[in-house]
């Protein structure tokens, strides 16, 4: 470590402006066109709030708010700005590869810092935030709670999570990202190869992001054990529930190895230390093995809760109870077990023994069992079912048959002989992204399809859900088949430039896949746009538009702060379905009781903000104002446990009031069968037309 | 009378004298218990990780160089005797003794907290007179790595039962005071065990393989 100033080794050339005035190119033009979008994106955030006024009810209404409903939202918000910032590198990357042997108009380096920030920001900033966001919204609906066991410490994820986004964000305005890929493998990150800042925005915004995760997590596994309904026993639990059980215990055991590795590099950097270096003892392979310890079970703490969401969707557009629940339950409890012996099928090429490789090999196939279980169990459910072609049910198809393509390569990628032909090639980054876009993507817009008017009180725009479906599975099909071929040819992955023409035509195709990827996203906010605008004619305040068959949906839409005037006392599997079928669903209780809920509180925003300064102060050498923000974290922390007023109470009084004017709703509205359920009349009140298949 | 029923979380709860604080306690000792969970594997690796670099020290002092079994053992005695003085405490809350009990109690916690700090940075300094410096090997990093990552631990545990000291003088015995108690109780055991895992395989590990 050398001598810094009073901001450390920040200077004026850490800006890339200076970079674009001393030489400008291509490069330099890309690379201050990205941060230019960033610093346009924020004055116009920041103007339009201050335009319309809306920085006090943003304070009031959402950035305080230790509203789990309201911190799932803000959670997807989150996930989407990112995600379009990830859709971006991708296509820039894809244009790049395209343009032809030995050409294109990137630097290597730069090119680098793309696949790393694009692989970070899609796991730990889309991904993770987007699953978490739904979970956070629905897990205490579906399991009939007022709230998370943690609602203060949910707000804390959030902000924790945020601030190390915006990290990344950050890296493209001062400085620059690592070059190490998502993985950020040392040496290569080591303060030897690359004493540069890069290393030090990833290390530092995975350690926060992560324990942020790790809280979400600990919340998630104690709201489903300790706060479910009366009657509401684990085997009566929704499929999603139990995905999010699973994901919540890999968080607890997985993030661990992310954040000793992380904060391992960190040392080897920062203090000089030897686990990972080259020479006076250290070992790389420690850094791998931690690595995928997490890496692996991260994988799957993603495509679970996505599974969950397919189940639910499967069911309720099927008009049918869930096929195999139990098989469904064990299958999703087998692969959170096995994922976390599969870690070494990343490595297979780093030195291990061919028995370790078998072994790895075998473990990481039967894999494939619960998960084709599942699949089965899935296609079971909308055998003769009475299938709506509705968005999520054709997020739902897509799914099926090009996840199952996804499946089978990460199956031939088990066997270590022929992992070792394709390692690092874009065999690999077509197998992943195979798995990730019509597994964990389409889950998510799935979800963020159905459970949309449960959220805001209205339904999105059908056609424009439809098209939505039709780019991403195109763009997707595009982009990223044609990269099997390729790698199997032999292209590495991670190349800037590449010599062989035989790559080229199918680098075009993929180039062209990957607009048809950013038109996907286009139509996403297109399609949220034109909902917003025509929301006067789906409404639907009711709470139940799709006939569904879990809590969530019997309650009103947008729900009240509380979720549940009465909790509800379970008797059934897909209780609220039985209801229905009964002629229950919509009970008027005798009394009612005063309900406290969580006050609001600035401690998220205060650790957000202050934790986001301690990341920058960290990369940049900064220690005096390192220091101050960790003293001021602990004693904002400190002073917060001293505040007992958290609680605040609404009266019963005011309970029996909404619950009644909701309940007189409910009678006046007019019961909608399934053809009609996109249609104006729909109010959110189902008719069930068909008895429950079972 | 029908009895509440007591033994809503693991370990050692309050019990029925204080129905409504154990009742509060359940799903936060709950929590509590899955964040040590989550702990205890950031220890776990740990030690995996000085296990494969015992033999990395690259001609740099080894355990036998540098270990001092002698403060070693007073710190053992030391901490565990912390263990069992914030036993004390926990019962004296449990049973209502007088509240003074709970203070003295967790004063000698702390006291016996901070002896074992002053004796393990003492460790360090002496190991670093010798030139076992975390820079100067793999396995030194792993030693560094490790033992003062359960000393920021112990760190943070006197910190808490000050604050903790403080929140029972200014709000007495609430509901709220007693269940972060418990959970305090339930991290200084924690402290205990991971212990007896540095005891166990850093030290007399590190002295018989490295």
């Amino acid at each position: 470590m050398t001598e810094t100033g009073f901001f450390g080794r920040l200077t004026w050339d850490s800006f890339p402006i200076a970079g674009l005035m001393k030489d400008p190119n291509a490069n330099e033009i890309v690379a201050n066109a990205a941060a230019g979008v960033m610093i346009v994106g924020v004055i116009a955030v920041v103007g339009l709030l201050t335009w319309f006024r809306l920085w006090g009810p943003l304070w009031r209404n959402w950035l305080t708010s230790a509203d789990h409903k309201k911190i799932g939202i803000m959670y997807i918000v989150f996930a989407i700005v990112m995600l379009a910032r990830g859709v971006l590198e991708g296509v820039v990357m894809r244009a790049q590869q395209a343009a032809g042997p030995g050409e294109g108009f990137l630097e290597a380096e730069h090119f680098a810092e793309l696949f790393s920030t694009h692989g970070t920001i899609m796991i730990f900033f889309v991904a993770v935030p987007f699953v978490f966001g739904i979970a956070n919204f629905l897990i205490p609906l579906m399991i009939g709670a007022r709230d998370v066991a943690f609602p203060v410490m949910n707000q804390i994820s959030l902000g924790l999570t945020v601030s190390a986004g915006m990290m990344l964000m950050v890296s493209l305005v001062v400085g620059q990202f690592s070059t190490g890929g998502w993985t950020a493998y040392p040496p290569y990150t080591g303060a030897v190869f690359n004493p540069g800042v890069g290393p030090d925005y990833w290390i530092w915004a995975i350690v926060v992001s992560g324990s942020g995760t790790t809280l979400t997590g600990i919340n998630f596994a104690v709201t489903i054990y300790k706060l479910r309904a009366p009657g509401m026993t684990f085997m009566r639990l929704p499929i999603y529930c139990w995905t999010i059980i699973s994901s919540s215990i890999l968080i607890v055991f997985a993030m661990p190895p992310l954040g000793v590795a992380a904060l391992m590099l960190a040392a080897d950097r920062y203090l000089d230390f030897h686990f990972f270096t080259n020479d006076l003892g250290g070992n790389m392979m420690n850094y791998a093995n931690l690595f995928w310890l997490f890496g692996h079970p991260e994988v799957y703490l993603l495509v679970l809760p996505a599974y969950g969401i397919f189940s639910e969707v499967f069911a309720t557009f099927s008009a049918k109870r869930l096929y195999g629940y139990n098989s469904l339950v064990i299958a999703t409890m087998c692969i959170a077990v096995l994922s976390f012996t599969v870690w070494l099928h990343h490595f297979f090429t780093m030195g291990q023994s061919a028995l370790i490789n078998a072994v790895f090999g075998i473990a990481t196939m039967l894999i494939a069992i619960p998960t084709g279980v599942k699949v089965y169990d899935w296609m079971a459910t909308l055998y003769r079912g009475r299938i709506r072609f509705s968005v999520p049910m054709l997020y739902g198809l897509a799914f099926l048959m090009l996840f199952v393509i996804g499946g089978l390569s990460g199956v031939i990628l088990a066997n270590p002989t022929v992992d070792y032909q394709v390692h690092n090639t874009l065999f690999l980054v077509a197998h992943f992204h195979n798995v990730l876009l019509p597994g964990v993507l389409f889950g998510l817009l799935a979800g963020y399809n159905y459970w949309f008017p449960k959220a805001f009180g209205f339904r999105l725009n059908e056609a424009w859900g439809r098209i939505s479906v039709v780019l991403w599975t195109v763009g997707f099909m595009l982009t990223f088949l044609p990269l099997y071929f390729v790698g199997l040819m032999g292209m590495p992955r991670r190349s800037y430039s590449w010599e062989d023409p035989s790559f080229h035509p199918f680098m075009i195709v993929a180039f062209i896949g990957a607009f048809v990827i950013l038109s996907a996203l286009f139509s996403v906010i297109i399609q949220l746009w034109v909902s917003i605008r025509d929301r006067e004619k789906t409404q639907v305040p009711v709470g139940d538009p799709w006939d569904a068959r879990t809590l969530e949906w019997s309650i009103p839409a947008p729900p009240p702060p509380y979720n549940f005037a009465v909790i509800p006392q379970i008797t059934d599997r897909d209780d609220f379905a039985a209801a229905k079928e009964r002629g229950e669903a919509y009970p008027s209780p005798d009394q009612y009781e005063d309900i406290s809920m969580p006050r609001n509180t600035g401690i998220g925003f205060a650790i957000c903000v202050l934790s986001g300064i301690w990341m920058f102060a960290l990369v940049w050498w900064i220690w005096w104002l390192a220091a101050l923000v960790t003293v001021l974290m602990l004693l904002s922390f400190i002073l917060w446990t001293f505040r007992l007023d958290t609680e605040e109470v609404i009266p019963a009084e005011e309970v029996r009031k909404q619950h009644e004017a909701w309940l007189d709703l409910v009678n006046s509205a007019k019961p909608v069968d399934r053809d009609h359920e996109t249609a104006p009349e729909n109010r959110g009140l189902a008719r069930p037309d068909l008895k429950a298949v079972t | 009378m029908k009895r509440a029923p007591t033994h809503s979380y693991p370990g050692l709860n309050l019990g029925r004298r204080h129905a409504s604080a154990d009742k509060a306690s359940e799903v936060v000792t709950f929590g509590f218990w899955v964040f040590l969970m989550s702990d205890l594997v950031y220890f776990g690796l740990m030690f995996a990780i000085y296990i494969t670099m015992i033999d990395a020290q690259a001609g740099g002092p080894g355990p036998h160089d540098l270990f001092n079994m002698t403060s070693i053992f007073a710190q053992t005695l030391i901490l565990l005797t912390s263990s069992l003085t914030v036993g004390l405490a926990m019962l004296a809350l449990k049973y209502n003794l007088p509240r003074w009990r709970i203070v003295f109690w967790f004063s000698v916690t702390l006291v016996l907290g901070i002896c074992f700090l002053v004796l393990e940075i003492r460790d360090f300094m002496d190991m670093a007179e010798k030139g076992g410096i975390p820079q100067r090997s793999g396995f030194l990093s792993a030693f560094y790595g490790l033992v003062p990552l359960h000393g920021v631990h112990v760190a943070a545990g006197c910190l808490w039962l000050v604050v903790l000291g403080i929140q029972l003088r200014v709000f007495g015995l609430t509901d709220l005071v007693m269940s972060r108690v418990v959970r305090l109780a339930l991290f200084w055991h924690f402290l205990d065990l991971i212990w007896i895992g540095i005891i166990t395989i850093v030290y007399f590990g590190g002295l018989t393989y490295g």
